[in-house]
């Protein structure tokens, strides 16, 4: 039994953020976490280790070379393995190319009958949503978003999902891919024996030349080339002024919210 | 000294740990209350700060004195009192059982306190025995397999909540000075062992401590620890991991003081303009930096040394804690200082770190025995 872990690093967004001339984000100046949604998959997919000691956590991640910082991180907080996929072929890639790299890695890697894949809901640089649900469709597997609870019930996984408008409870074989949301746990901690482990536990890179023959990789359906996708522009939006907060009596507020609104034009 | 990718990692865990778990909240009940938190205590335990430098053998994460310090500076840079919860099971607690203990009392006593289930405190003061072991009136008589012990012990810091105690006592009263005294580990339940009421301290509010009496505790002679009448000697070498540990504690409460000295000077405005744009200012943050990370430097160092084996472990572990612990309270002065008025507010984190850094030069060896320590090294 696995417990797959999709994680993306991502640029701590509380901090300075750099974009280039072309308008794609500068990663080198800005620090970067592990995102947040994933380590609700992490916690998720230790969370059930703990149920069943025998199942093996491993990390995937697609980036550059850093990224085994943030592996070794997961490493620290009890994952068994990790497998960083990194190679000039891959980048650029957009969420389509990158949901096949990844989905090829994790058919590397080989998915046995009561594996289970675990992604964050989104990755707070994008913030599409897609590689998730993606790389359940390029494996053929069938896939559950939006976790907020879940459970294993011999070969069935049972996950509650929370909807916009309610929650929905949906039981599924195995394999399966779920897509985790931060209402699901709270990530643990790493410990300190963990940290000292994490350098000695498994640790591989994927590069192109690894993956290759995997069927899902096409030279033109990864990295730049296979992305459907171009950034045309990016911008920051104009910042929008602060807020005018009226106090007073309802009556007078009214009377100074129709003055305002009138001044402008609005009515 | 640059830190190794590891010690980078811990560094980044302690700290995200305090930022997140060190609620005001918690700071201001333990404050409120003075009581012991077994909350935030099993949380700790939980993730094994408890054990950080004690061998995974037994029960701990294993990790090295480096990482110890790195854990405490960063606890006490949100909460001095919180980075003492996870302080003495790895420094003078668990210490004396590691050097000396025989492996059945390791295996009894360390590995629950490794995993924060029991707690063990360190009990050496008496009311006439501080800096000066000698005065030890704590006594110890063999009857049969037993020894019944006798005597008062002073200012132990987590005695009302301890489980065991690793106490300090004459054994041969025809010795003189520190000579002649053994340690022995007491169970806190047997019969004739009383805590006092807890005192009502300056700072480090929320863990408390109280006096140990013992009237006729009949002590089996299992529980003996080290040889018999040189337990002083033997105690004396396992302080130096608790000075290096309160060096650190002393590095992060001047750091908490620092970040919230910076914070202040650059909202604070006087004059029309940020204080920390006034040379009086800003001159004082730089000088508080510079004590700060001169005082890091030298405990990292110490920490990497003292598990190399260094002869002068011992004089550098004194030069950690004197040096350290003044600088603590310059700084906490400084912060205090630029803070003015509402530095003297118990609203603002400076008003209690003053209080807290106070101690820094106080427990595990005044500096003033630091001194000693220091120069007794030089004129060897």
């Amino acid at each position: 039994m696995k417990f797959i872990v999709c994680v993306k690093q991502v640029p701590d967004t509380s901090g300075v953020v750099a974009v280039k001339a072309d308008g794609t984000m500068d990663r080198s100046r800005m620090a970067t976490i592990t995102n947040p949604d994933d380590l609700n998959a992490v916690e998720a997919a230790l969370a059930l280790k703990d149920q069943n000691p025998e199942a093996k956590v491993i990390v995937v991640s697609m980036g550059p070379a850093p990224a085994e910082g943030m592996l070794r991180e997961l490493l620290a907080m009890g994952c068994d393995e990790a497998v960083l996929v990194s190679g000039r072929e891959f980048g650029g890639s957009d969420t389509f190319a990158t949901s096949q790299i990844i989905a090829a890695a994790i058919a590397h890697i080989g998915l046995d009958e009561d594996d289970i894949i675990f992604c964050g809901r989104q990755a707070i640089d994008g913030d599409t949503a897609q590689v998730g649900p993606q790389i359940a469709e390029k494996l053929d597997l069938p896939q559950v978003t939006y976790a907020i609870d879940l459970k294993l019930e011999g070969d069935k996984l049972i996950v509650r999902r929370q909807l916009e408008d309610g929650y929905m409870t949906i039981e599924t074989s195995l394999p399966c891919l779920v897509t985790c949301i931060k209402e699901l746990n709270v990530p643990r901690y790493m410990t300190v024996k963990g940290i000292l482990e994490s350098f000695s536990k498994p640790y591989q890179v994927f590069d192109y030349n690894e993956l290759k023959d995997e069927p899902l990789i096409e030279l033109d359906t990864i990295g730049l080339k296979g992305s459907p996708t171009n950034v045309y522009k990016s911008f920051s939006p104009p910042l929008k002024g602060a807020g005018v907060i009226l106090d007073g009596s309802p009556a007078e507020s009214v009377e100074k919210l129709f003055a305002a609104l009138t001044e402008k034009h609005i009515i | 000294m640059i830190l190794s990718q590891q010690h980078q990692m811990m560094q980044k865990l302690y700290r995200q740990f305090a930022e997140t778990e060190f609620t005001d909240e918690l700071l201001d009940r333990l404050e409120e209350t003075e009581e012991f938190d077994w909350d935030i205590h099993n949380k700790m335990a939980k993730y094994g700060f408890m054990g950080v430098k004690i061998p995974v053998k037994y029960g701990g994460q294993g990790a090295d004195s480096l990482a110890y310090a790195l854990m405490i500076e960063e606890f006490a840079r949100v909460s001095p009192v919180l980075s003492i919860y996870a302080n003495t099971s790895n420094s003078l607690g668990a210490g004396p059982l590691l050097y000396c203990g025989t492996e059945e009392q390791k295996q009894k006593y360390v590995t629950p306190v490794a995993k924060g289930e029991k707690i063990l405190v360190f009990a050496l003061t008496e009311p006439e025995a501080g800096s000066d072991a000698g005065g030890t009136l704590t006594t110890a008589v063999q009857d049969g397999d037993y020894y019944v012990l006798n005597g008062r012990k002073t200012f132990i810091s987590g005695a009302p909540f301890a489980d065991y105690a690793v106490i300090y006592a004459k054994t041969d009263p025809t010795q003189r000075g520190s000579r002649g005294i053994s340690m022995f580990i007491v169970d806190m339940k047997l019969p004739g062992v009383t805590c006092g009421k807890p005192e009502k301290k300056m700072g480090i509010v929320g863990y408390p401590t109280s006096d140990i009496i013992m009237e006729d505790v009949r002590v089996h002679k299992s529980e003996l620890l080290g040889p018999l009448h040189k337990g002083f000697s033997t105690a004396m070498k396992t302080l130096d991991g608790g000075r290096l540990g309160m060096a650190a504690q002393a590095v992060g409460m001047a750091q908490g003081c620092l970040d919230e000295s910076v914070k202040y000077a650059k909202e604070r405005k006087q004059f029309g303009q940020p204080i920390a744009k006034f040379q009086a200012i800003s001159f004082m943050l730089a000088d508080m930096a510079t004590e700060i990370e001169a005082a890091r430097q030298l405990v990292y160092s110490t920490a990497v040394r003292m598990d190399a084996g260094d002869p002068e472990t011992n004089k550098l572990c004194a030069m950690s804690k004197l040096y350290a612990a003044e600088m603590c309270n310059r700084v906490a002065y400084k912060a205090v200082q630029i803070h003015g008025g509402y530095g003297y507010i118990k609203d603002y984190k400076v008003e209690r770190f003053y209080r807290d850094a106070r101690i820094a030069s106080i427990y595990e060896g005044t500096s003033q025995v630091q001194q000693m320590v220091i120069s007794g090294n030089l004129l060897r």
